[in-house]
């Protein structure tokens, strides 16, 4: 039985890594943007004031 | 209490957390990488067989999802009472995640019960609790967006939160107090082998520090954002 079969049950064990990699990386991803977004921003809005 | 707050400004927290985060990330990356290792060495178990390395990513959401939620009626407590404002938006920040947690520990024990129950979903009472956990975050979230004025929406999600904290208890307690499909606990009980514990604790200190990561980041991404409004209205 090779790794990838996991003993008959890789049909429910890949899925539920791979959602939760997905998940997790998009939110890794997002909070990132949404960080570097702000920072642009304020920094814009603080060049014009200056 | 109020010593303790006047140390927690934004300007304190932005140091801080600079500080904390290079470590906290890195520190979550190096436990997802040894986390999974040790998973996918571990034996299968003698009646889970394989499946067991579900467990691996199942009760560290399910852990991280109710503690989250723990977290927010805690500092929403400290807004309430308190009235600290970045209570609020640590809050806040925290509330996205925990419900993505909390979506994950149900995806994933779906995905377990399938082949070792026999079902993907059952009305137990574990299960039940811990969907309405989700739709609490999800409430929670859509009452922030739905009030303007953000004392006004600062307090009424603050009460949401306290109110369903009484969830809480009975998701823990939920497996004892009724007939549930869903086992019982088994870590702090020691019913759990080394083999299996170890990558447990590791993959639940790797949830936990990316939590912590993107929670401090999101903190600041706030911050930030209230420092540009206030640039804004002072100068129009």
């Amino acid at each position: 039985m090779s790794f990838w079969q996991m003993g008959g049950y890789g049909d429910y064990i890949w899925p539920a890594y791979g959602v939760s990699a997905l998940g997790l990386l998009a939110a890794i991803v997002w909070t990132l943007k949404a960080h570097g977004d702000a920072k642009a921003r304020l920094k814009a809005l603080e060049e014009k004031k200056a | 209490m109020q010593i303790l707050f006047q140390y927690a400004t934004p300007r304190q927290f932005m140091r801080i957390s600079g500080a904390l985060l290079p470590f906290t990330a890195a520190a979550a990356a190096l436990a997802v990488v040894l986390g999974l290792w040790l998973g996918f060495t571990a034996p299968p178990d003698y009646q889970q067989g394989a499946t067991v390395t579900i467990m691996f990513i199942h009760v560290p959401a399910a852990i991280l999802a109710e503690g989250i939620y723990a977290l927010i009626a805690l500092f929403s407590l400290f807004s309430l009472v308190w009235r600290h404002p970045l209570s609020d938006v640590a809050a806040r920040a925290a509330a996205p995640l925990g419900a993505l947690f909390t979506a994950l520990g149900l995806v994933t024990g779906s995905l377990w019960g399938r082949p070792m129950w026999g079902t993907y979903w059952v009305w137990d009472a574990r299960l039940t609790s811990f969907l309405l956990l989700l739709f609490l975050y999800l409430g929670y979230m859509a009452l922030w967006n739905a009030i303007e004025d953000e004392i006004r929406a600062a307090r009424a999600c603050a009460i949401l939160a306290l109110i369903g904290a009484v969830n809480l208890p009975i998701i823990v307690y939920s497996v004892e107090w009724w007939n549930t499909l869903h086992q019982g606990e088994s870590i702090i009980s020691g019913k759990l082998a080394p083999v299996f514990l170890w990558p447990l604790l590791v993959m639940i200190a790797a949830y936990g520090l990316l939590f912590a990561t993107l929670w401090m980041i999101r903190i600041r991404t706030e911050i930030l954002k209230r420092r540009a409004r206030t640039l804004m209205m002072s100068g129009s």
